[in-house]
């Protein structure tokens, strides 16, 4: 039962590629595969604590003031985890940067602290968050690892494409990110046509 | 930016910096907000209605609440204590005061909490270092830029529906590539201030 909790957000509802969620930092802060790891963990970091807050307090929390009470616990882990990658990962802090915060606003955050976390068990939202962030963190690296090869011609900063390779430098700005994702979700999309028929 | 003048702040809220082309903030209303023109319009106002009051008020919160008594670490979970009160109160104050108002925003009222553009905004405003009449401006500006992202996007959309798309890019997959061509068409602005 654990397990499925767990493997549900990696696969079956990913968050980027199946139910869309948490689009702003998905397209802004996967310039690289690096980037979009580290974004990905710093949500899972936050995604996984406050799950498991949340559910270990789902019986003292008043129905009615859920959703400010939510929001004060996952912003009181975005400012802890944003101290300790300003502490230990400089780089990653300045390159993230504005969205560092704003992982108070991931709509996925605060959707399985409604529709999960408020309503099982401790383990099973501790599982809960753990696939959904790494689901998110697949995602994002996926996402962040194609425009960086097209972009840059490398992948964590080691060459793939050879020297000759002269790289499209519209996938690292804004436009690449909204048409690699376009594209990554229709290729999603032929898959699953093809394997429903 | 610190002494950027008023009219810089205006071109770049809008068109070189525009929120949702270039800064990815309030993607989510944008994609899921936009499959018809006159809701897209309303959203626009809610958004700039909302941003200019809370770019405002996140000012005063930051400069005499937190500096004052140093808790500038607190910023995050006040700001967005501060925007969702706000939310709640101009919804409650709209339904009282102009009901037809209350009747075209309502719905999206409650959306625009979670809508990373506000509190995005008043991060930015911070980091900028604006005065006050900055920050109104910028907020007023920026909250602009999206609502006209939004509304011209809702109006290819419109187009888009009546089109004969490729099945695997029907919806979000044909949407984010419109909005990758007028991302493009935004960066034609790079470079004007």
């Amino acid at each position: 039962m654990n397990i499925k909790n767990f493997t549900n957000g990696l696969i079956k509802e990913n968050p980027i590629f199946v139910q869309l969620l948490g689009m702003c930092p998905t397209l802004a802060v996967t310039t690289s595969a690096v980037n979009g790891i580290g974004m990905g963990l710093a949500t899972t970091a936050v995604l996984i604590s406050s799950n498991a807050v949340i559910s270990i307090l789902r019986k003292f929390i008043p129905a009615k003031v859920r959703i400010p009470a939510f929001v004060v616990i996952i912003a009181s882990f975005v400012t802890i985890v944003g101290m300790l990658m300003e502490a230990f990962t400089p780089s990653l802090f300045t390159a993230l940067g504005l969205f560092i915060p704003l992982i108070v606003v991931n709509c996925i955050i605060l959707a399985r602290a409604e529709s999960f976390a408020y309503k099982n068990g401790l383990v099973a939202s501790l599982m809960d968050g753990a696939g959904m962030g790494l689901g998110f963190t697949l995602g994002l690296f996926v996402l962040g690892s194609v425009r960086e090869l097209f972009g840059n011609g490398t992948i964590f900063d080691v060459s793939l494409l050879g020297a000759n390779y002269k790289p499209a430098l519209i996938m690292i700005l804004p436009p690449g990110a909204f048409l690699a994702l376009g594209i990554l979700l229709a290729l999603y999309n032929v898959v699953q046509i093809k394997s429903s028929k | 930016m610190e002494n950027a003048s008023i009219f810089v702040i205006m071109v770049s809220a809008v068109l070189v910096n525009n929120f949702v082309l270039s800064r990815f903030l309030g993607i989510c209303p944008f994609l899921g907000v936009s499959k018809q023109v006159e809701t897209a319009f309303g959203m626009g106002m809610a958004v700039t209605f909302v941003m200019t009051m809370a770019g405002t008020l996140t000012y005063f919160v930051h400069h005499y609440i937190l500096v004052k008594l140093g808790l500038e670490f607190l910023q995050t979970a006040a700001f967005i204590l501060v925007i969702a009160s706000l939310v709640q109160f101009v919804e409650i104050v709209l339904q009282k005061m102009s009901p037809t108002l209350y009747q075209a925003l309502g719905v999206f009222l409650p959306l625009i909490t979670t809508n990373c553009a506000v509190l995005g905004l008043a991060l930015l405003n911070i980091q900028y270092d604006f005065g006050l009449i900055q920050t109104i401006v910028h907020s007023f500006f920026a909250a602009i830029g999206f609502s006209m992202a939004i509304v011209l996007f809702a109006g290819i959309r419109e187009k888009l529906e009546i089109s004969d798309v490729p099945l695997p890019f029907k919806g979000f997959p044909i949407a984010l590539i419109t909005a990758s061509l007028m991302s493009i068409a935004f960066l034609g602005f790079t470079g004007l201030v």
